[in-house]
């Protein structure tokens, strides 16, 4: 692997707070003092509790979201504005419904101006390798939700970004389907090892998936309060690595620091919800 | 909505075509038998037939027209009127609504404006574009526009307002600039609020050009019933009403179809299939 050692992305510390809207200056921290480096070809995954603001983490590091304090840096570059070297997959679906799964994979390489020749077979390439060849045509509501996670993960990468930044992208999917769409992301991403941040409030895929594992605190404020290397061997068959010993231990070892957390950020979720109520 | 959709199916699609048939006979059965002095009195008959006309009448007056290639000249000018009122109608509220809905100052400072001309009664410009733009067909479009427009412009202005945020943030992370977004995310969206209203502003367009024609012109085919009123010929008042009913109907079915053309990404009721 080139440069192992260099940093792809470096956060250092971040901070985002949110002006309430109309309510007399209250404001909200969601991200408090995070520094975070993610080295190049290495998967990161960020978990946390629900709503504990992973989302906004990546955001910054996207650069939709200006921090109100510290600094990004990309491949040792000052991030300003939006994150050129890096593709993001979001949690919700994001593919535009009126252009074709073909179209949609097409757009990121139109947008740059590449010639049309060119385009069409690189889309058609990818459309293959995420075995969706014969369904270029279809509109993404004809598509099921596993195959538009499909067309979504080959609009990102057919732009082959140097940082991938994920954002709970097989949340919505079921299990079987997940799983699936997990072993097929490690395949796509042993092929050329980017520098992934995977954000996810699955421990297990977290451990299944990544290099190195980041536990974040309950919001508000939140920031890391634990990082765990995963020295499973590679490549590894989702299914079948976490039924390994050492996937237990480390699953056990992990949960035992996040559990104070988890059960900090229900306790917030019940009180907002006795409050609304 | 799964009950509804049941009992509509209780019907099919070839026996409600008789009904919608039958029904329209029975009217005209009706309409035939209260003007014909052969179940009602004499008298009753004449009188209604002085205010709703003859259907046999109505009828031949409208096969007269069409034989006599009479009406072609008159349904020609409402078409173009009713096109162009479209067309133009659409094309100033696209641009003018996609201008309000991306530059928020501008919407803040227009808006009283165009609350209070919507709020308008706006056929009543007609005899001022009369003045303006004479008898001709010119006046009809532009009251056609003036109809037209604020559909178009309310629905792409909602169109742009609803675009999905992470539809926007996906297509400039990769990489679209302003003149990209628009084209390929905010025109689309407002586009398919558009479409959604293409019955109601084709619609409204030839009410302006019949309204238009009605209060003044030389030819059209409110201008045809326009001269039969004033010659108290009821018949051919009805035999005009029945020509741009049906030509609001072809209209209607023309819109179906380009529609369906264009909006196939749009998921259909109970199209969507999983593989």
């Amino acid at each position: 692997m080139p440069n192992q050692a260099g940093v792809a992305l470096a956060l250092d510390s971040i901070t985002v707070t949110f002006s309430a809207r109309g309510a007399g200056g209250r404001t909200y921290t969601a991200v408090g003092d995070t520094t975070l480096k993610i080295a190049t070809g290495e998967f990161v995954s960020i978990v946390g509790p629900t709503g504990c603001g992973k989302s906004t983490l990546l955001n910054v590091a996207a650069g939709l979201l200006e921090p109100s304090s510290g600094s990004v840096r990309v491949l040792g570059a000052p991030l300003a504005g939006l994150n050129r070297d890096a593709g993001y997959m979001f949690q919700a679906d994001a593919l535009l419904p009126w252009l074709s799964a073909r179209a949609n994979v097409e757009l990121g390489l139109k947008y740059r101006g590449v010639a049309a020749a060119e385009v069409h077979e690189r889309a058609q390439q990818w459309l293959g390798r995420i075995g969706l060849a014969a369904h270029g045509e279809r509109y993404p509501h004809q598509l099921s939700g596993g195959m538009k996670k499909r067309v979504a993960l080959a609009q990102m990468l057919i732009l082959d970004p140097k940082i991938l930044l994920m954002d709970e992208p097989f949340s919505a999917l079921d299990i079987q389907t997940r799983q699936l769409m997990e072993n097929e992301l490690l395949e796509l991403w042993s092929a050329d090892r980017k520098s992934v941040v995977f954000i996810t409030h699955d421990l297990e895929e977290a451990i299944a998936l990544s290099d190195r594992v980041v536990v974040l605190s309950a919001g508000p404020a939140t920031r890391p309060i634990g990082e765990f290397v995963i020295d499973l061997p590679r490549p590894r068959d989702v299914n079948e690595i976490r039924l390994t010993p050492r996937f237990v231990e480390l699953h056990t070892q992990i949960w035992h620091a996040m559990k104070d957390e988890v059960l900090k950020g229900y306790a917030q979720t019940q009180r907002a919800d006795a409050e609304h109520a | 909505m799964a009950a509804s959709r049941k009992r509509e199916m209780r019907v099919t699609r070839g026996r409600l075509a008789l009904y919608h048939t039958l029904l329209l006979g029975a009217v005209f059965v009706v309409w035939h038998l209260m003007t014909n002095p052969l179940l009602v009195s004499a008298e009753f008959a004449q009188n209604t037939a002085f205010f709703f006309g003859k259907p046999l009448v109505v009828l031949e007056r409208v096969w007269d027209w069409f034989a006599s290639g009479k009406i072609y000249e008159h349904l020609l000018v409402t078409l173009a009127e009713t096109l162009l009122a479209f067309g133009f109608g659409t094309a100033l509220g696209l641009g003018v609504g996609l201008w309000l809905a991306l530059s928020p100052t501008a919407s803040a400072l227009a808006d009283p404006y165009i609350k209070a001309m919507n709020a308008m009664p706006r056929v009543i410009l007609a005899p001022i574009f009369a003045v303006w733009f004479g008898l001709g067909i010119l006046s009809k479009v532009a009251l056609g526009i003036t109809l037209v427009f604020f559909i178009v412009f309310f629905n792409v202005y909602q169109g742009v307002r609803e675009v999905s945020p992470v539809v926007l943030n996906n297509a400039r992370m990769l990489g679209a600039g302003a003149g990209q977004l628009l084209r390929t995310v905010y025109v689309p969206s407002a586009m398919s609020w558009v479409f959604s209203s293409l019955h109601t502003s084709v619609g409204m367009a030839f009410v302006g050009a019949v309204v238009g024609e009605y209060l003044g012109a030389a030819r059209g085919v409110g201008y045809l019933i326009l001269q039969a009123e004033g010659a108290f010929d009821i018949n051919t008042v009805f035999a005009g009403i029945v020509v741009l009913t049906a030509f609001a109907l072809a209209l209607d079915a023309a819109v179906s179809v380009l529609e369906n053309r264009l909006l196939v990404w749009r998921p259909a009721q109970g199209e969507t299939e999983p593989l």
